[in-house]
């Protein structure tokens, strides 16, 4: 076969890609205080600014704890997305103020993506954030991104939490004091610290029956005013204890049991043990993170074009180390619960098979397989959560790994004996939101794309049957399957 | 050759193949990977495995049905492929490619909407029609990857992670050598599987192996219900159903990069994730509300006839250079035991592998990249 190159790959993605649809000096994704705080001082300094935040997310993605750690405790007041912009807007009003300075605002918008030309990509024609909203996706080039993400809940795994009425503090919060959409009345509060006493208090006094509060260590983690607020509250911290199992009906949590035997009628049993920053965005665009544990665990290390604020940034520093008491709550939780515990919740791992690094239960489990563990793999070198994510598909499900990605991160260092944070974190990935294939659609693409467009390279000769190599074929072939590469 | 040394430079799925059919031939075997196994393009593509085009299809064939029972671990391997096609173009396209199959006596179905609807649940009517290879398949590359890796292990060879290959000892002609920064590894034979790098590591015995690479990316979602065949695609995109129900799917086009001695520096993914959700949901419309939950990319290096390079060298007269040109994985199997021949026997035993010998790039022209515009975006 003649080739007669012209020196361009008309199969490359070299000019192919869209510009941005719009473009904005500034845009702050997150439309918290820190959010808008950003988005009002780059308005008035004159800056075009966009300002989006994700919420109110469809009542689908809070059945699946996106953003936050819902545990199916919202009522279906949630389900009215023109309530739940209304109680965003009664809520949070300093969002008029940034719209008065001059940003313009998209609730109900996802950042699911930033891009930047970097190490292993050239082709981009200008750094560009993805969004989306309930209809369509589309791009925008920005000069600064402002990332005021906030921080999401840690989820810990014990038996039982796998069922509605398990959520976390930040879930809580957002339920009780946004949308006033908390389903639950009677709950039980794991952890001491100023975010679990802060969640309690708080509860209490939207008239959540707070039954107690948790705490594994053995004296009260938080503030001394705040201990004292929640004892004057007549709430009880009972510590030493730790949750051993939820039981549950058909509505989820009914009781929880404590590993001294009681056990504790309630409808929601709320893990306060610990924020995370929410750096999905900077990881999934490959940007550095460092571990901070005074600030909450992985934090953005600096990367250009991205200012980071608020919890995203990392919690306030007060001296609390937030990495060895979620270990010590990892530690306690493991110890008193069977290995058969459930850790990913959307891929059904249980705790025995993630540390014997075995594959899900549709696959065969030979005897070589049974052989294998993590203490196997530990002997070919360092343990990586992604690998092991890979195998056991811990991490691998709908939720993205909100769930679970930190206390799969956990347990390796637990049952590996390194420290946490040797083992690299399971990488995030773009879309860091679940996106419906029709939204994620570049619907209106440029014709460049479809006419660059093949299923692999392009390359003719690469699958010509071996067969028909120096025949007539071979141009037959050609011809048919290859529209203008090389002729 | 029993007893004695093969130094593997590369732990992709090519390399650790090989190594373990030199294992099972009794043949000491050491892989050395820059950093896990299968960690780069060898654990991150469609898990396709009905390549047709290649000497070695019969082999990949003959090979997959037995690779879960071979290895002792599940590989995931699922047999059959269907083609949509969604234009007239394409269905034409299809069709043509269907008769070929029929002249080599692989055997095929030619399918109309309806059938394609019966047999691929999620497809729709907006389809022009379908072939039904029945043969090929799919399988777990992550997985396929490691059960390599395992089996190799169990069968004593032996493989190092985190060690990067600096260079090589010869005297004799021979290969006698393989530095890491940490230790120097004694051979009888070495096989240089390392895939985009192996231009920079072949450059140190002073052989050229003109390779270029790229980076491609693919999308999957969340699980769809379980469909009776996994190894749907068409519509130029590439991919499957995996058995957990998941669809993962690539194609479109690349983008030619740089590759140094140390391999990728980052394998990013890029807002192509839209063009592929796009073409996905017009060629499985009742999958169009499925969540996309993650895209990824991976780098890939091709020839500049995009056939694969699989030859033992006159000089150093112990060295095999291995590179699949971008289409490594589902040929695994057979590409492990063509290596595994040429190491011990000097020649393949089940296949003519002339038309891949690197000599045929022997004259090429110094800027065989630039003439066909394979060159990274300055």
């Amino acid at each position: 076969m003649e080739l007669n190159f012209t020196g361009t790959d008309i199969c490359a993605v070299n000019g192919t890609r869209s510009a941005p649809e719009t473009r904005y000096d500034v845009v702050v994704v997150g439309a918290g205080p820190s959010g808008i705080a950003a988005a009002i001082d780059a308005a008035t300094a004159g800056k075009s600014v966009l300002l989006v935040d994700e919420n109110p997310v469809s009542g689908a993605l809070m059945g699946n704890d996106t953003p936050l750690y819902f545990g199916g405790r919202m009522t279906a007041a949630t389900q009215n997305a023109d309530r739940m912009l209304e109680a965003i807007f009664m809520s949070m009003p300093d969002l008029e103020k940034a719209m008065e300075a001059g940003a313009e605002l998209l609730l109900g918008t996802t950042a699911w993506g930033v891009y930047r030309n970097g190490p292993g990509v050239a082709s981009l024609p200008e750094q560009v954030v993805g969004l989306a909203d309930a209809e369509r996706s589309w791009m925008v080039g920005f000069g600064k991104i402002v990332l005021a993400t906030g921080a999401r809940d840690l989820a810990l795994a014990f038996p039982g939490w796998n069922q509605p009425g398990v959520m976390g503090a930040a879930a809580l919060q957002m339920l009780l004091t946004r949308y006033d959409a908390f389903a639950g009345r009677r709950m039980l509060v794991l952890g001491s610290h100023d975010l679990a006493l802060e969640t309690a208090l708080l509860a209490h006094g939207r008239g959540v029956e707070v039954l107690g509060l948790i705490e594994t260590r053995d004296a009260p983690q938080g503030g001394d005013d705040l201990v004292a607020a929640v004892k004057a509250a007549g709430i009880p911290i009972t510590c030493g204890q730790t949750i051993a199992s939820a039981k549950g009906g058909i509505d989820g949590v009914e009781a929880a049991t404590l590993t001294n035997g009681e056990t504790i009628a309630c409808d929601t049993i709320c893990v306060a043990i610990g924020l995370v920053p929410s750096i999905e965005l900077v990881d999934a665009m490959h940007g550095p993170r460092s571990l901070n544990p005074a600030r909450g665990g992985y934090v953005p290390a600096g990367e250009p074009s991205v200012d980071v604020v608020g919890d995203c940034a990392g919690l306030p520093d007060t001296g609390f180390d937030h990495v060895a008491y979620r270990m010590d709550w990892m530690r306690a939780l493991t110890a008193v619960s069977a290995n058969d515990t459930i850790i990913c919740q959307c891929e059904e791992v249980t705790r025995a098979d993630l540390i014997g690094v075995q594959p899900p239960n549709y696959l065969p489990r030979p005897a070589a397989m049974c052989a294998r563990s993590l203490e196997t793999l530990l002997k070919d070198g360092p343990a990586n959560q992604d690998q092991i994510k890979r195998l056991t598909r811990a991490g691998m499900g709908v939720c993205q790994g909100r769930r679970c990605r930190d206390q799969v991160a956990m347990l390796l260092a637990l049952e590996s004996g390194t420290p946490f944070g040797t083992i690299p974190l399971a990488s995030h990935r773009a879309p860091v939101r679940p996106l419906p294939l029709k939204i994620l659609a570049e619907w209106d693409e440029p014709a460049e794309m479809e006419a660059a467009w093949d299923v692999w390279f392009g390359i003719p000769t690469q699958w010509v049957p071996v067969e028909d190599v120096g025949t007539p074929y071979e141009d037959d072939h050609r011809e048919m399957l290859y529209t203008g590469m090389y002729k | 050759m029993s007893g004695s040394e093969v130094v593997i430079v590369g732990g992709g799925v090519t390399g650790l193949s090989a190594g373990w059919w030199l294992a099972r031939s009794g043949v000491k075997v050491t892989v050395l990977d820059k950093f896990i196994v299968g960690w780069e393009a060898s654990g991150r593509n469609g898990g396709g495995a009905s390549h047709y085009s290649s000497p070695l299809f019969d082999e990949e064939q003959r090979l997959w049905p037995q690779m879960d029972e071979l290895l002792g671990y599940p590989t995931e391997h699922q047999k059959g492929r269907i083609l949509i096609a969604m234009t007239e173009r394409q269905w034409e396209q299809y069709r043509f490619i269907a008769e070929r199959h029929t002249r080599l006596n692989h055997p095929v179905e030619l399918l109309d909407v309806k059938q394609v609807q019966d047999a691929v649940p999620l497809a729709g009517d907006n389809c022009f029609g379908g072939v039904h290879y029945k043969f090929g398949g799919h399988a777990n590359p992550q997985r396929t990857v490691q059960a390599y890796a395992w089996a190799l292990q169990d069968l004593g060879g032996k493989i190092v992670q985190h060690s990067p290959v600096t260079g090589f000892e010869t005297a004799g002609g021979k290969v006698t050598a393989v530095k890491t920064a940490n230790a120097t590894y004694g051979c009888d034979a070495v096989v240089v599987a390392a895939g985009p790098q192996i231009p920079q590591l072949m450059a140190q015995l002073g052989v050229d192996v003109p390779l270029a690479a790229a980076r491609a990316e693919m999308i999957i979602t969340e699980p769809a219900p379980m469909m009776p065949l996994g190894g749907v695609d068409g519509h130029k995109i590439y991919g499957r159903q995996t058995l957990r129900g998941n669809l993962a799917y690539g194609g479109g086009p690349h983008e030619w990069l740089d590759v140094d001695a140390t391999g990728p520096k980052a394998r990013p993914s890029t807002p192509l994730a839209r063009n592929l959700a796009k073409r996905l949901a017009e060629l499985l419309p009742k999958a169009a509300h499925l969540n996309v939950i993650r895209s990824w990319a991976g780098v890939i290096e091709n020839s500049p006839d995009g056939r694969p390079i699989l030859d033992r060298l006159s000089s150093p007269d112990n060295v095999t250079v291995a590179s699949m040109s971008s289409v490594g994985f589902g040929l695994s199997p057979a590409s492990g035991h063509a290596i595994r021949d040429l190491v011990i026997d000097g020649t393949c035993s089940f296949t003519n592998l002339d038309l891949l010998k690197l000599s045929r790039f022997d004259g090429l022209e110094k800027d065989w990249r630039e003439k066909r515009g394979w060159m990274p975006i300055s």
